[in-house]
């Protein structure tokens, strides 16, 4: 099927495939049944698969992630439900010290085959505490898979990805991105785990970006083509593991990094991903490495500050020409 | 409750008592390190419990796991193996005395984090339920976990999707360093649970058999699909919270009224009323004990450590599972 | 005999104070019995034994504080008779043991000696790592990649043509002399006659940035090749130009090797040749300059290049001059000077707009050519350069 579906139906159509094909699979979480899910992601799948498979919690993150953990450890393949990423601190004891630790723990004896869906991001006037980027933080742990779907395709191919995986996978879903549209060919071989991909090849600087930010580098990079520089524009997919061979091939081939996170500055991914470069292929670069993030301040609730604090396409533009000047 | 059941709940008792007094010996002398947290005192809980589950029930505990991982089952070599940081030991050395896991006789842990297996009872008992399968969860966790939040949203839940839970407090009355009616306001934990509409009741840990027989009844209801049941095992633990603890928060008095109600004591007492105490054997089973105890001290001395290109391993799974 | 120890209590404890015994000597002890009492950071704490016996000696005296291991009492167990035992030196106070041997003296530190270290702004050369690499491939000398105060030598900057502001040092004397010399006698000896063109580069330069953005940064032409490639392309339909006048007579040299001329770093010019370009494309003129350019200034140029010059392209218009009538060098008859590129105006019939313009110039050797050949000379360069794709 190759027609225009939106991020949200193709999640929910990932969803709806894997618990029909496999008895083990059930979702699990706040408003995910009756209510339909807070972002709309599972309606309709109550009605289908019925309260047991589709099971709406009270609002105890800590017990029913750890439920899900628990569940994953006694031979089901759950996938839990966080509303929203900013919701999942209640859960980080579950979610580091059991999820991510119990395999290495117990020796190799107890894997958590656990995906822990969740919504992030900001944009939407939702003030501090309900706009959270946190994904590069959860990227810090061993034991843990993160992944960051921007593409229509990604969020159906990613909750296969996710099931089949031995290990917990946290999928970071942007809630701007429901809406947006894409081709999805549900026969398509998905692009495993831990592979980054170029969206748009160019000769003159690498831009690095995940989730939403994948289409603001790319809107920046029709921008530039005007203005004489070729960038090009890789969707890094997957946080933990990164994919160290495509993002350094592109610096090896451009000399010139710019990363677009839409995590706070200090302590990012985009830190991780330029130390890296810098550990692998520091003789590569003819500039300093830049990044685009979202500047340090919990997010404020009025719009012009917040669209200030994120990164934007005007942004990537600016720092792309910085990027490209004589020094 | 037979007599051989008795004397053999006895006998578990007693390899508990003596296992853990080798590890302060052995701790003293630096061979196990890390924390080490006794269950001297209890063991009638630990005994008394698994004695009414089967073998394909499941079973989670705290770092003062020691009593429980030996009751269920798990071998006195590879406790002791673990806690020596080898590779033979049941987690390969990569857990320590707090992280004892055994997937043979479904014993998950050994958990640090107060309170932190109350959700994963949760989640394994949903996982039985929705496959069908007709097993027990049990949960053992002290008084102070009742504090943290989890243990709330997880009676709840429990009790909410009718779960096949047995959750056992241990409450020895101290939460580490903190008497309970300091961090309570209501100290009767049984009746808290109760008010989840959670069948709950307190049971004198020091009993061997009667901790044994309210968990054949517990175990009986929840096979029967009723839902979870709380048992509130009142008990005392004779030793310091862990081995670095001056004990400065309870009086010597207190531990020497509950010493009197030490559960070997009691057990004796049972066994002597029924006739059943005989000096021959129990200066046997002190000897048996005393070996499988000196073995499994050998064992862990000669026993191996995993080599250093290994450290990365068990981080991710080597191969998809079942 | 046995050594009752200090205990380890926890990972982080190292050592305790001995408070009190519990025991004296001759006491029998079992297994289980506390014996001390021992102050630890934590409080006080009650030690006990692990085995039977009959405590033997104390070693050590109370409110001591001991190292965990430290060996605090003697135990002799039944079937032992009591005896002398040489005394183990405990472990007191120091929590890590002494070691015997005197530290080695610290080096005297002579201030004189330490070098000032130079400011940093003044010496370090700042390069990207790209350009180091590259610098390091191909042998080059940093230290002679003076950049403007500031400035960082990125990859762009090792294939360029230096059009650096030539500090007023004094050049190698040597040099002078020669220089000296050679435009003497030229100007002696060689009758020049000049010409000039303005030349319309508008065409040619849209056309190379076209080029130019299809390519990567390695590949790309510089203006100079281009202006480089026309001569050589002119000078195949004029070779008139492209000679010597040796042994009072003209003559016409086969291969076109134009000698470029190149500033120094450290003053003075050179202008050695890329030899046989009438070989070469637009891509391999580049490269040749590229480089000729780095082997200058790496001092490492061919005899040939430096000798066999058969005409001499001189581009200063980077310096900001308009138009630049050149001194020829001698036995060469021709010399081409290209100016600076500057937007003017122009008129094409009626309209005035405005273009990037080059004065181009020649001077020649009278002698061996006259007016008319210069002339057909720099109108054919005009030519080329306005039909750009045909200097591929």
């Amino acid at each position: 099927m190759s027609e225009p579906t939106t991020y949200r139906e193709a999640v929910r159509q990932g969803m709806h495939k894997a618990i029909l094909e496999d008895e083990r699979v059930f979702l699990m979480g706040e408003d995910v049944g009756r209510y339909g899910g807070c972002f709309a992601v599972s309606m309709g799948l109550q009605e289908i698969f019925g309260p047991d498979r589709i099971i709406d919690t009270p609002l105890s993150e800590s017990a029913f992630t750890g439920a899900g953990i628990g569940a994953a450890m006694n031979g089901m393949r759950p996938i839990v439900e966080i509303m929203t990423a900013n919701f999942s601190l209640l859960a980080l004891d579950q979610i580091m010290n059991n999820a991510a630790s119990l395999l290495h723990m117990s020796g190799g004896q107890f894997n958590v085959p656990l995906v822990i869906r969740m919504a992030t991001g900001g944009g939407k006037q939702l003030a501090a505490q309900h706009s959270h980027s946190l994904e590069g933080w959860f990227a810090h742990i061993p034991g843990l898979k993160v992944l960051t779907p921007a593409t229509v395709q990604d969020a159906y191919d990613m909750v296969d990805l996710a099931l089949s995986d031995p290990d917990p996978v946290l999928i970071f879903e942007n809630s701007l991105l429901y809406n947006t549209k894409g081709t999805l060919d549900t026969k398509a071989t998905p692009l495993e785990i831990g592979k980054a991909l170029v969206h748009k090849e160019g000769n003159d600087l690498s831009i690095f970006a995940y989730g939403i930010n994948l289409f603001k580098a790319l809107e920046a990079a029709k921008i530039l083509e005007k203005d004489g520089i070729n960038a090009e524009v890789i969707d890094l997919r997957s946080l933990r593991p990164l994919d160290d061979e495509t993002i350094m091939n592109s610096v090896k081939k451009t000399h010139r990094v710019m990363i677009v996170d839409d995590g706070w500055k200090s302590g990012s991914i985009s830190a991780e991903i330029m130390a890296r470069i810098n550990e692998q292929v520091f003789f590569e670069l003819d500039a300093p490495m830049q990044r685009v993030c979202t500047v340090e301040v919990p997010l404020p609730y009025a719009k012009h500050l917040e669209d200030a604090a994120i990164p934007q396409v005007d942004k990537i533009v600016k720092m792309a020409h910085t990027l490209m000047e004589e020094l | 409750m037979d007599n051989a059941q008795i004397k053999d709940f006895y006998r578990q008792m007693l390899l508990i008592r003596r296992f853990e007094e080798k590890s302060v010996e052995l701790y003293s002398n630096e061979k196990i390190r890390g924390f080490l947290h006794l269950y001297i005192g209890e063991e009638a809980v630990a005994v008394g419990v698994m004695s009414a589950l089967s073998i394909d029930d499941a079973v989670l505990a705290t770092y003062r796991e020691h009593g429980q991982a030996l009751a269920r089952g798990v071998s006195a070599k590879s406790i002791m193996a673990e806690m020596y940081g080898k590779l033979e030991g049941c987690s390969r050395g990569r857990g320590g005395s707090m992280h004892l896991f055994d997937e043979k006789t479904r014993f998950y842990g050994g958990n640090a984090i107060v309170a932190g297996a109350l959700p994963l009872a949760v989640g394994m008992a949903l996982a039985d339920k929705m496959m069908k399968r007709n097993r027990v969860t049990t949960c053992f966790f002290g008084d102070g976990a009742v504090a943290e939040g989890e243990f709330h949203e997880s009676l709840n839940l429990a009790v909410l999707w009718k779960l096949p839970i047995l959750f056992v407090c241990e409450n020895n009355l101290y939460a580490m360093g903190t008497a309970l009616e300091l961090t309570e306001s209501e100290t009767n934990i049984a009746q808290k649970a109760a008010s989840y509409r959670l069948p709950s009741s307190q049971v004198d840990g020091m009993d061997v058999i009667e901790v044994a027989q309210k968990a054949q009844e517990a175990v009986d209801y929840i096979q029967a699909g009723n839902g979870p049941v709380f048992l509130e095992c009142l008990t005392y633990r004779f030793r310091a919270h862990s081995m670095f603890d001056a004990e400065l928060y309870r009086q010597k008095s207190e531990v020497k009224g509950w010493k009197e109600k030490d559960p070997l004591t009691v057990c004796q007492n049972r066994l002597e009323q029924k006739g059943l105490w005989i000096e021959m054997d129990i200066k046997q089973l002190e000897d048996e004990i005393g070996k499988v105890i000196d073995e499994a001290v050998a064992f862990a001395e000669d026993a191996t450590l995993e080599p250093l290109e290994d450290l990365e391993k068990f981080v991710y799974s080597q191969e998809a599972t079942k | 005999m046995s050594e009752f120890k200090m205990p380890s209590l926890g990972a982080d404890m190292e050592s305790a104070v001995l408070m009190q015994w519990l025991v004296k000597e001759g006491d029998p002890v079992t297994k289980g019995q506390v014996i001390a009492e021992v102050e630890t950071s934590k409080g006080v704490i009650e030690i006990e034994i692990f085995e039977d016996g009959i405590v033997d000696k104390l070693l050590i005296q109370t409110e001591t504080e001991c190292s965990v291991g430290t060996p605090l009492a003697l135990i002799r167990h039944d079937d032992e008779v009591k005896e002398e035992v040489p005394q183990k030196e405990a472990k007191t106070e120091k929590l890590s043991e002494v070691k015997e041997e005197p530290l080695a003296p610290l080096p005297s530190i002579q201030s004189d000696k330490i070098e000032p270290k130079v400011k940093m702004s003044e010496e370090r050369i700042k390069i990207s790592p790209a350009a180091r690499k590259k610098a390091h491939e191909l042998n080059l000398d940093l230290n002679s990649l003076e950049p403007k105060e500031g400035e960082v030598i990125q990859l762009k900057d090792l294939g360029k043509e230096v059009k650096r502001d030539t500090k007023t040092l004094t050049p190698d004397d040597g040099m002078r002399q020669a220089i000296a010399k050679a435009m003497s006698r030229s100007n002696a000896e060689i009758p020049h006659y000049y010409l000039s063109l303005s030349i319309n580069m508008t065409p040619a330069l849209t056309w190379l940035t076209q080029l130019n953005a299809t390519r990567s940064i390695k590949e790309r032409i510089l203006p100079a090749a281009l202006l480089i490639r026309a001569v050589v392309l002119t000078l195949k339909e004029v070779p008139e130009l492209n000679g010597f006048w040796q042994k009072n007579a003209h003559q016409i040299s086969k291969s076109i090797n134009p000698g470029i001329a190149i500033a120094l770093r450290k003053g003075g010019l050179v202008t050695p040749a890329i030899l046989d370009a009438q070989e070469m494309n637009l891509d391999t003129t580049m490269q040749s300059l590229d480089d000729l350019i780095t082997r200058t200034r790496a001092n490492k140029l061919r005899g040939s290049e430096i000798t066999q010059q058969s005409i001499t392209i001189t581009n200063l218009g980077d310096l900001g001059v308009q138009s630049v009538y050149g001194v020829i060098y001698p036995p060469q008859i021709a010399i081409v000077g290209l100016g600076r590129i500057i937007d003017s105006p122009w008129a094409e019939g009626d309209t005035l707009s405005v273009r990037k313009v080059m004065q181009a110039t020649l001077a020649g050797d009278h002698r061996a050519t006259d007016g008319r050949t210069g002339a057909l000379f720099l109108d054919k360069l005009n030519q080329l350069l306005q039909n750009p794709e045909a200097l591929l």
